[in-house]
Order: structure tokens, then sequence, then C-alpha cells
């Protein structure tokens, strides 16, 4: 297969060129004004007429049969760039062939100080683990 | 980069760099290991500079000298590229302009590798140690990088023509240079979307980026014309079935850049054509200055490796 995660045949010909994606915008671009996630490090450039490329992160499949993985983030101005970010940021060494990218502020999280609440819980009950149950006699294909 | 020990390089299978591990399923395909990652198996010019050394290969001196030409677009270009590197608007397009001058700079070692074969000479002997009127690049390659805007609109030109001379190439009776162009095709198919999304952003976008884009491709425009000039030797090459003659790649530049241009609202600048004479070893006052940083190492420290 080809380096890049690239398809085999030269398929990006111009006319596939992505016509739909947004252009920079003169006016304000939704998704970077609302963004809140990004923080200071971003807008780091001081001047306030620039809007700050939003934040993505970036999903990664290795091979064909695995999941997508997040392999990190970055920031482009709209969804065609991101994917074309992630795809020089994170398959420059062969790892990848399909990349998701998604709008880092529409991915909800859990909250770091509910980890009691969210996931002690399940600790110390084994009974949920196959391994907890001895198997029957004469039970089969087990 | 040297060819001049005798270091055996595994021509099938490039080995699994993560665990050294050489042979079957170290590759890129179907039968590779599903959670390691492997550089995947591709034209390398080791592997030409190996056919070369073993005698699988020889240019003539018409093939040579035109694998030189590309070669030499492809050099030029990745040094010019290279100086954007921490540069860059952003820190996604700094890697993003890296890995098109990385690719370049692939395309230029397999081709010069090859042309050298003609002449006893190495890539480095090629890259290093030749003067400024025996390049063979075009004018367009050397054209300072300006701003951001004007470094995308040379890129447009670039992988635009590049994308139509390596598809035709494919299919040259002359094997590398059908094997190197299959797979540069693939890379310059991207450096084309990836100018072509730059031209649109920048056009469709402020005032300002829209009056840079506009400048920049007034400042490259003079020097489309010399990429799809004919001369004697693509004459006999074109006969040979080695290459297509420059001029009959200029149809479908022109349609599938105007497309773009078009959708960009951007208009072909009536700007006057440069003379070139890059492919016969005329160059503008910007060359010297690339090959005295490109070159001064190699120069003060024959042989210097690390």
């Amino acid at each position: 297969m080809a380096p890049h995660g690239n398809p085999e045949a030269p398929a990006s010909a111009a006319s596939e060129i992505n016509r739909e994606a947004p252009k920079v915008a003169a006016t304000t671009n939704e998704s970077t004004t609302t963004k809140p996630a990004s923080g200071p490090a971003v807008t780091s450039h001081g001047a306030t007429e620039e809007t700050p490329w939003s934040l993505w992160e970036v999903f990664v499949r290795s091979s064909r049969g695995l999941s997508h993985v997040h392999a990190g983030s970055l920031h482009a101005p709209d969804a065609a760039m991101a994917l074309r970010n992630a795809r020089d940021l994170y398959t420059r060494r062969n790892e990848g062939v399909s990349i998701w990218v998604v709008p880092a502020e529409a991915i909800s999280s859990s909250d770091p100080d509910s980890k009691g609440s969210f996931f002690e819980s399940p600790q110390g009950k084994d009974y949920r683990h196959a391994t907890y149950y001895t198997k029957s006699e004469g039970v089969k294909h087990l | 980069m040297t060819n001049t020990n005798d270091t055996d390089f595994a021509i099938d299978g490039h080995g699994d760099i993560s665990v050294g591990v050489h042979g079957a399923g170290a590759s890129g395909d179907g039968s590779a290991s599903a959670t390691r990652i492997t550089p995947g198996n591709a034209l390398r010019p080791e592997d030409i500079a190996l056919e070369i050394q073993r005698g699988q290969v020889k240019p003539t001196e018409d093939v040579a000298e035109f694998a030189l030409r590309i070669g030499d677009d492809g050099l030029i270009l990745a040094q010019r590229l290279g100086y954007w590197i921490s540069r860059a608007p952003e820190l996604e397009e700094d890697i993003a302009l890296g890995n098109i001058a990385l690719d370049q700079l692939g395309h230029a070692r397999s081709f010069l590798t090859y042309a050298g074969a003609a002449w006893g000479k190495s890539e480095d002997d090629l890259a290093y140690f030749r003067r400024e009127h025996e390049f063979r690049s075009a004018h367009l390659f050397e054209q300072p990088n300006g701003d951001f805007a004007a470094t995308i609109a040379r890129q447009f030109i670039v992988s635009f023509y590049q994308y139509q001379l390596y598809t035709q190439l494919m299919e040259s009776t002359d094997a590398t240079i059908a094997a190197i162009s299959a797979k540069a095709v693939k890379e310059v198919d991207y450096h084309r979307d990836h100018s072509a999304q730059w031209v649109l952003r920048l056009a469709g976008g402020t005032d300002e980026s829209r009056a840079r884009i506009i400048q920049g491709f007034k400042l490259v425009w003079p020097y489309v014309e010399e990429l799809f000039e004919d001369d004697e030797l693509t004459t006999r090459l074109a006969a040979a079935g080695v290459t297509v003659q420059p001029s009959s790649l200029r149809t479908e530049f022109d349609r599938l850049t105007g497309d773009i241009m078009a959708e960009a609202e951007l208009e072909i600048p009536g700007v006057p054509q440069s003379l070139g004479g890059g492919r016969r070893g005329k160059h503008s006052e910007f060359l010297g200055y690339i090959l005295a940083e490109m070159q001064v190492l190699a120069r003060e420290h024959p042989g210097a490796s690390w």
C-alpha cells in the first residue's frame, strides 16, 4: 500500500477537491469564536481581530479491522483542512489507513472530579467477571 | 546517502523498524501485522543505487540528462521549501510544507541517483559538487519563497505541472523513470490538493489574504511557460517513448488550474513570460545563493557524515 495512507490510485483529482469546505470567512467563523476549549495558548497571537483556528481531535485507524484510536489534536480552520493537517501530523510514518477528525467542543467528557462516583463503583465486584464463576461439570465449549 | 560502501540493502522488504524483523509481514500490505507500525514498501533511492551497483540498470546519456532536469527541479524546490521549517504561519502548516519538501527531496534523490549512473556519479556528487551552470532546474523552482501566499502560488503551479508530467512518465519506456514516477505521482497528487485548498482559502478569505494570493500569482506566473517548452532532448526522448513533449501537458494543466482559479474567482495574471533557460544551465540570480547554502557543508568537509 502507498505511503502516507494515500489511496492506491492518484485519487484526489482536482474535481474532487472539497468545494463545500467553508472558506476562511472574512466574516466570523462560528466554530472559532464560540470555542472555549482552546484557551489562552491559541490566542497568544495577541491581535484581537485574529480568530484562532479551532481545536480538533484526531482518531487514526492503523489497519483494517481495528478501531480508530485517539492520536492527538491539532488546529485547523475547518474540517477539510483538519483532515489534511491530521494526515500530515499523524500519519507521516505509515501509521494509518483512515482518519477521523472531530471538533474538540463536540466531545463531552466525564468530570475528573467525579472519578469516585463514576469509576470506583465497579471495583471489587468480581462477580461481574467471568473468572468469578467455576465451570459446571460437563459444560462443553467454555 | 552514500553508495560507496558495500551495504547490501534488503531489496525485498525493508524490515520492521519497530522490532528489527526482516522479511515477511513487515510491509504495509494485507499480510502486515495489524498492530505494528512499519515503514512500508516503496521504491527508495537506495534500491535504485543497488540496481545500478549490480549493473541491472543504466540510463542512456539522453535519459540521464532528462532525469537530471526533473531531479534538479525537486532538489531546488526542496531546498526552498525547507526554509519554511519553524517559520510557517501555523505549526500544522509548518509540518505540511516540511512533508512536501521531503517528498520533493525523495523524488530528487531517486532521479539524481539514476542520472548519476550514466557518469559514475552518486546523488551526492551531483547535488553538492556541480556548479550553477550545470544545474538543469527550471526558473520557477528557484524563485524566492516570498510570503506564504507566494509560496502557495508557486506550489500550485509546480504540483499541477508535476502531476501531469509524472502521470505521463508512468508510461515511460524507461522502467526506472516509470517506477520513480509511479511513486512520485501519489505524492504530488497530495501537493496539488494542498495548494488548491490554500488557493481557495486565501482567495476567499480576507481582503488581505486575497490581495496577497493575487500578488503571489503575479510574481510566479512569468515562469509557467518555461515548464512546457520542448527542445531537442525532449523531442528525441518523446520519439523514443521515454517522456512526452512538455508542450503536450499544457492543455490539461490549463484546464485543471483554470478550474481552481475560476472557483477562487482569480484571474490568470496577464504578465509577460520570462525567457527561461534553466534547462540549458542559464539561471536567475537566485540559484547561486541557494547552492551556496546547500553545498557549503559538503564542500567544506568532503565525505562528512553524521
